[in-house]
């Protein structure tokens, strides 16, 4: 779909790297430029017109998030620099100054380093217990493992929505139902599902949603946190300074604006939330809908395709979204993603970030092809042809 | 050298590698390795006795490029004393890096000299290197 609109595409490639970081649509890159040469400004303090126009832009990039994810109001929308940060906000200025020794928090163990290093450190500093839901053959859970896994002391779930290796898509309406009924805190990273389905905040009962910018065809260095607007007016911000303080006199007495500035200290990255709001303009014109659809027609293609070449094992192939891992019998992962770049086709090789997902999987490394809207059943054809003369890798790796 | 003589030592030492799989032995210094740049990941053991190496072992997931030349290394020095491996490690490093060297000392391991032409790869080949290197700077730490 729309492959005229993402210059990169004009070289010969393959971009099956989507999981790591997408292409970006023609509108993101403009929007964005046009900052930089027709009304470069900071926000909030401007009275000029060039200010204006970039103040408005910023302002509505939270209205856009706003309808795109379906929370309360525009207040919940916080910009971060990604996903990474939006985590750690969470755990070191909320979780950490409402949760004690023992409490449990519950991930699993195919999180994305992100969401498992944070809690770690908390657990670190302040004796928090960090469970892990029990991962079935397929490494995906149930959501009665998700039952199974909760005690008394469970006071916060936190799972990705999609997972970056797997794909598995996890339940979130049904395990925030559970959440909301137990009075356990429901934290949802959204870095691989917000880009790629119809996510809803409220419909989910998400506490707090991450999500990254450069993964949803935005720019890198922006991403979002949406939390419950109760929630985020109790917790701290991690940085202090201009733009979101009220006043702050000799005596040390200082106030901070309220939800969501108080936790923008700084300049912003300004052209890039500007952008951001771009990509999701363009996303909703097409619908979220229509892209997981559309994922899910290329992955049961590629997975057709892939099931007829001998030498290969598959891990993923039953998960709902446009992830595939996979590797060439006793080839390391490394040497078929350097052999696929001979061809100009981008995947990723690795343990993708969720390194304790070797104790299920058996194997550290994987090679991961990981689709989005542009690309096609050509991609997927260019990819299969190269599979199937793997046997001559050596000889174009070394 | 010839390329397909060159790959053939490569790949027979990545699908055969020398001396792979640990042993549990207290003698042995133990070396942990990690890559930045590539995803590969190994341990190793290392046997010194009277200033020589005795034995090294290793085990873990890597790429063809670290597997052969983890294999070579070791094949290399098994045997000799530190001040040749100390002679060795550097001239290997200088040819990686693409820097003046000599040959002469490497045998085998020169089967490497072209890889700067995969700059991705370089860090591959260094994995050897640095489980040698951090063993030197055990031995030394013990002097
Ligand atoms: C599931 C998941 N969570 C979090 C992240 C972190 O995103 P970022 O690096 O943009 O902060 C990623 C990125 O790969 C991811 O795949």
């Amino acid at each position: 779909m729309h492959r005229e609109d993402f210059l990169m595409l004009d070289s010969d490639i393959v971009y099956f790297d989507n999981g790591a970081t997408t292409l970006k649509p023609k509108c993101v890159v403009e929007a964005m430029d046009k900052y930089y040469t027709v009304h470069t400004s900071n926000i909030h303090r401007g009275d000029y017109d060039a200010a204006i126009v970039t103040n408005r832009l910023y302002d509505e990039t939270r209205d856009i998030v706003k309808e795109f994810i379906n929370c309360n109001n525009s207040s919940e929308v916080v910009f971060t620099s990604g996903a990474t940060m939006s985590i750690n906000m969470v755990v070191f200025g909320y979780m950490k100054k409402h949760l004690k020794k023992d409490d449990e928090v519950l991930l699993t163990k195919s999180e994305h380093a992100s969401n498992v290093l944070p809690w770690m450190k908390l657990s670190e500093e302040i004796g928090i217990v960090i469970k892990y839901i029990d991962l079935d053959d397929d490494y995906s859970f149930t959501v009665e493992n998700v039952r199974k896994s909760i005690s008394d002391k469970t006071k916060v779930i936190s799972i990705a929505h999609v997972t970056n290796v797997i794909g598995d898509v996890r339940d979130i309406y049904t395990i925030g139902k559970i959440c909301r009924e137990k009075n356990i805190l429901f934290c949802v990273d959204g870095a691989q599902s917000v880009p790629h389905m119809k996510v809803d905040f409220k419909a989910a009962n998400i506490d707090f949603l991450s999500f990254s910018g450069h993964k949803m065809l935005g720019p890198t260095g922006v991403g979002v946190l949406v939390g419950r607007e109760e929630l985020l007016n109790d917790m701290e911000p991690l940085f202090y300074g201009g733009g979101m303080n009220s006043y702050f006199e000799a005596d040390n007495s200082y106030e901070l604006k309220k939800t969501p500035t108080k936790f923008e200290a700084g300049t912003p990255p300004i052209a890039e939330v500007i952008g951001l709001g771009e990509a999701i303009k363009y996303l909703m014109k097409i619908g979220m809908d229509k892209v997981h659809q559309y994922e899910k027609e290329l992955k049961k293609y590629l997975i057709s395709e892939l099931e007829k070449i001998p030498n290969l094992i598959l891990y993923n192939k039953n998960s709902d979204c446009g992830i595939l891992a996979f590797n060439i019998e006793g080839v390391f992962a490394q040497e078929t993603s350097i052999y696929l770049n001979h061809y100009h086709i981008c995947v990723r090789a690795g343990n993708h970030c969720t390194k304790m997902l070797k104790d299920n999987l058996g194997v550290k490394n994987t090679v991961r092809v990981s689709m989005y809207l542009y690309n096609n059943k050509d991609d997927i054809d260019r990819l299969i042809d190269v599979l199937k003369n793997s046997k001559d890798i050596f000889k174009v790796v070394l | 050298m010839d390329s397909n003589l060159r790959r053939e030592i490569i790949l027979d030492n990545y699908q055969n590698p020398m001396n792979k799989g640990l042993v549990d032995d207290d003698s042995y210094i133990k070396i942990k390795v990690n890559s930045d740049n590539c995803i590969d990941n190994l341990d190793f053991i290392i046997k010194v006795s009277d200033d020589k190496i005795v034995d090294i072992r290793f085990d873990g997931e890597a790429c063809a490029i670290s597997t052969s030349a983890t294999s070579i290394m070791i094949r290399s020095l098994i045997g000799r004393r530190i001040e040749e491996v100390r002679t060795i490690l550097i001239n290997y490093k200088k040819m990686i890096n693409e820097e003046a060297y000599d040959s002469d000392v490497l045998g085998e391991l020169n089967v490497y000299d072209e890889i700067c032409k995969q700059p991705n790869r370089k860090s591959c080949a260094l994995i050897p290197s640095k489980a040698v290197e951090k063993l030197l700077e055990v031995l030394d730490n013990e002097n």
